[in-house]
């Protein structure tokens, strides 16, 4: 006997989906021929920060860890491929290879000790990491410049292109993004996805089913930290320039909420949190009547009340909005026949 | 010899900071199971009210009796106003909490300068600049006083504590907040209590630490120090939080000052190394009890 087979999407929902993802494409491939080159810069930004905030979903959103130091990670991409290319003339490719296994590296090593305990340690050894990062790039100011910062020579487009440096390293990143977006979006829907779900939900119920827990949470944590690596070493494709002061706890915080904005747990979810993160603060008028302040100075105290607010009234971010809308419009569509909450209508478990 | 007592009681003296700090984190621990990682960012806040108060003309100890009374009232609004209604949705799960004290931690940290500015406000020294010779080293009067006031914390906490049924509740609330509740205690006044009492200590760790100079970022590495000082003394454990705070101290200053690699630049690199040493080989830390969960 077979079972019965799931109710496939309709027909119209997938033709949506597809013009969609194919207005999408086109609106990427479009906006570097559009935008001058510092607004390019900052579409990349936005990109690198989508790699992080895509990391910490993985562990936050599908594993129910937190990390507060994947600002650091971000800055030991970013410093791995500075270093590499400003002081060895490495290429930029082997360098941001190395840069994303040192990430990888770090977070296991530091994760080993807080993984094995509760979740909220990974919290406090990540802290530790945040506040320490920068001292480490002072120490050794005589390679990493400090707070002076240090120049990288550029990545330049290949002869021939027909592009300029600055819309090809936009699709060179734009292509590492859509990879990683793929296979993180695959992977939390196969076999280990669903064990890292369980873990969040009941770590012993995921026991007794046979999940190695240490061994996912540390591999995790691993993985999350080397796209957090990802992102740091590709930001200096870019800029060409890396300071101590662009990395810090501030940074990592932003990047977690980038993920609970956006909504945990949703493939699409960091994205839009990386995206209404950078581009908030720009919005903000710059003059703000009775305080003494610019605008993109509230940016931070803002975000911080909705991460705030969001933990209180809606844990599932936007995405999770979204859901609900669709859930809402289901029941609308649904209501003389079937009485009652849709199958759209379970509350996510956090 | 007497360079290494230098160090020593400079070491001393900054964990008697770190020490008031982890008592801060020991508190809301034992209160709810939660890290409050917004601590040092409350402690700054209060600090500049102790500024504050202290620039309008209130003598000094008084201004940190100010403070300390603002951290207060933060503290248990704080609790009462975001802490105890995450904690009611998350139904047993502390991520929520954790990620609300994270909020609270940037917020606090981007609101200070939004306030009071980005110059570094000059803060008095607590207990003056003068220093007394012992033992061929001489000590700050400064250290000698915060050592003093550590001391004094001791006692009115133990007092608090063991001595009275404000106490017994709040040991009660934490030991078990459902069977508390049932024997009558106010389980939501008690926790505001504890809140509280934390701020206010956080408040007086910054009141104490403020002498360099007070910018948002006053608490950014003490809060470090004061969670590897909870993390060996043990997170459930008071006397635990005082000893680790003044090991971490005495540990940071020596290292500081005896091994070139790390220097002024990695002060933190021990205090970070000591986290991850005792979380794999002593997690429940040297004074606390170790957790056991029944499944």
């Amino acid at each position: 006997m077979t079972a019965p087979a799931l109710p496939r999407p309709s027909t119209a929902t997938t033709m949506a989906k597809v013009v969609g993802l194919l207005a999408l494409a086109y609106l990427l491939y479009w906006l570097p021929t559009f935008y001058k080159a510092s607004q390019v810069g900052t579409f990349i930004r936005v990109m690198t920060l989508v790699l992080a905030a895509m990391g910490l979903n993985m562990l936050t959103g599908y594993t129910g860890q937190i990390s507060v130091g994947h600002g650091a990670f971000y800055g030991i991409g970013a410093y791995s491929v500075a270093i590499l290319v400003g002081e060895y003339e490495w290429g930029h490719f082997p360098a941001l290879a190395v840069g994303v296994a040192l990430s990888f590296v770090v977070g296991m090593a530091i994760g080993i000790p807080a993984l094995r305990i509760r979740g909220m340690y990974l919290a406090l050894v990540t802290l530790g990491l945040a506040a320490l990062f920068p001292q480490i790039l002072q120490r050794f100011s005589d390679i990493t410049g400090g707070t002076q910062g240090m120049r990288v020579s550029k990545f330049e487009a290949p002869e021939g292109s027909g592009l300029a440096n600055d819309q090809w390293q936009y699709y060179v990143i734009l292509a590492f993004v859509v990879v990683a977006f793929v296979l993180v979006r695959n992977g939390v829907r196969s076999r280990p996805g669903r064990a890292m779900v369980a873990i969040r939900d009941n770590e012993i119920a995921a026991e007794v089913m046979g999940v190695r827990l240490s061994a996912y949470k540390v591999l995790v944590f691993g993985i999350s930290a080397a796209l957090a690596g990802l992102g740091g070493g590709l930001l200096v494709f870019n800029t060409n320039y890396v300071s101590a002061n662009s990395f810090t706890i501030e940074l990592s915080i932003l990047i977690l909420v980038m993920v609970v904005l956006g909504g945990v747990a949703t493939p699409w979810g960091p994205v839009i949190g990386a995206v209404l993160v950078v581009y908030i603060p720009e919005w903000l008028p710059k003059d703000i009547p009775l305080l003494d302040v610019e605008g993109s100075a509230l940016g931070p105290v803002l975000f911080a009340a909705v991460l705030i607010l969001l933990m209180a009234v809606a844990p599932d971010g936007i995405m999770g909005l979204v859901r609900r809308i669709k859930g809402w419009a289901l029941r609308q569509r649904r209501a003389p026949d079937v009485p009652g909450p849709g199958p759209n209508d379970s509350v996510p478990s956090h | 010899m007497s360079e290494f007592l230098q160090f020593l009681f400079l070491g001393l003296g900054q964990g008697a900071i770190y020490a008031t700090l982890a008592v801060a984190l020991v508190i809301i621990y034992r209160a709810t199971g939660l890290l409050n990682f917004a601590q040092g960012e409350m402690a700054m806040f209060c600090t500049f009210v102790i500024w504050m108060a202290w620039d309008a003309g209130l003598p000094f100890p008084l201004a940190v009796l100010v403070g300390m009374a603002f951290g207060f009232v933060m503290g248990a609004v704080i609790q009462l106003a975001i802490i105890a209604p995450v904690t009611k949705r998350a139904h047993g799960n502390p991520l929520p909490v954790v990620m609300v004290t994270i909020g609270l931690f940037l917020a606090l940290s981007s609101l200070a300068p939004i306030i009071w500015g980005t110059d570094a406000k000059v803060f008095p020294v607590a207990f003056g600049e003068g220093s007394i010779e012992l033992f061929g080293a001489s000590i700050t009067h400064r250290v000698l006083g915060t050592l003093a006031i550590l001391g004094l914390e001791v006692v009115v906490l133990w007092l608090i504590f063991q001595r009275t049924r404000l106490g017994l509740a709040m040991r009660a609330v934490a030991s078990n907040e459902e069977s508390s509740a049932l024997a009558g205690v106010p389980v939501g006044r008690m926790l505001m209590i504890g809140w509280g009492m934390a701020a206010a200590f956080g408040a007086l760790a910054g009141g104490l630490a403020a002498y360099v100079g007070l910018t948002n970022t006053l608490m950014l590495v003490p809060l470090i120090y004061a969670f590897a000082a909870a993390t060996l003394g043990g997170f459930d454990s008071p006397g635990g939080a005082v000893v680790g705070g003044l090991v971490v101290g005495v540990v940071t200053e020596l290292s500081a000052h005896y091994i070139p690699f790390i220097g002024n630049d990695l002060k933190l690199l021990p205090a970070f190394l000591l986290i991850l040493i005792v979380l794999l080989v002593r997690p429940q830390g040297l004074f606390g009890k170790r957790q056991v969960v029944r499944v």
